[in-house]
């Protein structure tokens, strides 16, 4: 649909416009995060690892602060058609953001751990992927900023390579920790960091879902391609 | 008429394909209105589904209380105000010259926006249109008056008090009076017109209760300029701007998203 008019009520529109900024702000906080914790990881940076944990609260209280308003917006507002569904729309992109905040928060714990460990494997895949999760997350974005559905969709579409790498990491990892028992801790944390950017991605998935309801008032499908496949993999030892 | 609204009255657009329609009691075609010499509907087609509400909403002077004035006629009673096209009630066209108004006006009943009692009991008030149409001894009377209190949701309010004045109720229990009345002649369609616009918002919500009941044997067209009230009451809603029937579609649909910017626009309150 084109551009619509103003409101009436400016200090409706006003509203509005402040719970916008209030996401979007909070979207580039959890952006940094993710790039925070990726970095910790790969470089094995103790620094960005507390500076991504320190940020979770400051997540948190953006989110009840957009609850709050959202509240105050449907009983003052009682809003209708796009208005009703962008409200609707930041009360669920908060959740999804508070939620990749506490992964990759978690992310970040575990690097200071897996730091001390001598790894077996190279830190490459869950660089890449780490990577792509984050470029998900910063189209995303960008994609509730600007009301973008295209995209949104694209997003949506692009998270099935993530779950390709997710699977490809989980079998590497279960393999090295059949060769080595010594490798179980390490390899452990390495699996929960995969599986957390892994669980990233989804939220940023369903943020492309809002977004685009949002937007175009429709649906997308129900399902959306899905590579993740670890839940069925079995790697069996040698006899 | 647009050829937005044509397409979205089509059986197979989103909107008819979400929900099957039952049969049109009231079909509208093609209708113009004019007041002289201005127009002020436009093409209008329009189906009002049996035992559904069909709400109309739109800002003042978009031609949607002069809708419910084609309904029953009420243009009749001012020279100069025509209507062309056809309102087709089981196949008869009830702007037709020769139709009997008095019957018609029975099979489809009115309620305004301002409560209208006569100055006259509880009881006469519904007893008098009834005796314009129908013979009935003093018990089947009695009967009928209890019957449309009833059904107006009034009855235990004003039981006791029945050949009291009805100006002595209150607004709300009036604007129930005014739609008991309406029902007693038992017709198939009622119009209201901005009925609680004038109420309190506990008499309100008693007129939108009863509006959801009556939809069980009548079928009703509402005419509000309160959103949420359409969105309460009406199974499909229609917008109207400027003589022009913009969009219609299922009630949620058209508060969640309504395919026609200026919809859009109306209903979040962002008309220019």
């Amino acid at each position: 649909m084109a551009e619509v008019a103003g409101h009436i009520v400016k200090s409706y529109e006003q509203e509005l416009k402040r719970l916008r900024d209030l996401i979007t702000e909070m979207g580039g906080i959890v952006e940094n995060q993710v790039a925070l914790a990726a970095q910790a990881v790969v470089h094995k940076d103790g620094a960005a690892a507390t500076r991504a944990v320190e940020e979770d609260p400051r997540v948190d209280g953006l989110e009840r602060q957009v609850e709050q308003f959202v509240i105050r917006l449907l009983a003052l507002r009682q809003p209708m058609a796009m208005d009703l569904r962008h409200i609707v729309a930041a009360l669920k992109i908060t959740g999804d953001l508070e939620r990749i905040g506490d992964y990759a928060a978690n992310v970040a714990k575990r690097s200071i751990v897996l730091a001390e460990f001598t790894l077996p494997y190279s830190l490459t895949g869950i660089g890449h992927m780490a990577r792509m999760v984050q470029e998900g997350l910063k189209t995303v974005i960008d994609a509730v900023g600007d009301n973008d559905a295209e995209k949104a969709v694209e997003v949506w579409r692009s998270d099935e390579v993530v779950d390709d790498i997710y699977t490809a990491i989980f079998r590497e990892l279960v393999t090295y920790m059949m060769e080595d028992p010594r490798n179980i801790t390490p390899c452990t944390h390495l699996l929960f960091i995969a599986k957390n950017l892994e669980r990233i991605g989804d939220h940023a998935t369903n943020i492309a879902e809002t977004v685009h309801y949002a937007v175009t008032g429709e649906t997308l499908p129900e399902t959306r391609p899905k590579g993740d496949s670890s839940a069925y993999a079995v790697i069996r030892p040698r006899e | 008429m647009s050829v937005t609204a044509r397409q979205a009255d089509q059986p197979g657009s989103a909107s008819a394909a979400a929900m099957p329609q039952p049969a049109a009691r009231i079909a509208i075609r093609n209708l113009d209105f004019f007041y002289g010499s201005n127009q002020a509907l436009k093409h209008i087609t329009l189906d009002l589904p049996e035992r559904q509400v069909t709400g109309m909403i739109g800002p003042s002077g978009c031609g949607k209380s002069t809708l419910l004035r084609v309904l029953n006629r009420m243009y009749d009673l001012y020279p100069g105000q025509r209507a062309a096209g056809e309102v087709l009630m089981d196949g008869e066209n009830i702007l037709d010259a020769d139709v009997d108004i008095n019957r018609l006006r029975s099979r489809i009943g009115m309620v305004f926006q301002k409560p209208t009692p006569f100055p006259m009991s509880v009881y006469d008030n519904i007893a008098f249109g009834v005796k314009l149409h129908e013979r009935l001894s003093k018990s089947d009377m009695d009967e009928r008056v209890e019957w449309s209190l009833a059904r107006a949701a009034l009855w235990g309010e004003v039981k006791d008090r029945l050949s009291g004045p009805a100006m002595g109720l209150s607004g709300g229990q009036q604007q129930r009076l005014c739609i008991a009345r309406t029902i007693a002649v038992r017709p198939e369609v009622i119009l209201l017109d901005e009925p609680t616009s004038a109420l309190d918002p506990i008499s309100t919500l008693k007129v939108e209760e009863l509006i959801d009941e009556l939809k069980r044997d009548f079928t009703i067209a509402v005419v509000t300029h309160n959103m949420q009230q359409a969105a309460r009451c009406a199974d499909r809603v229609a917008f109207f701007y400027l003589g022009e029937m913009v969009e219609v579609g299922d009630a949620v649909q058209m508060f969640t998203a309504p395919k026609q910017r200026r919809t859009q626009e109306y209903i979040t309150g962002r008309f220019g």
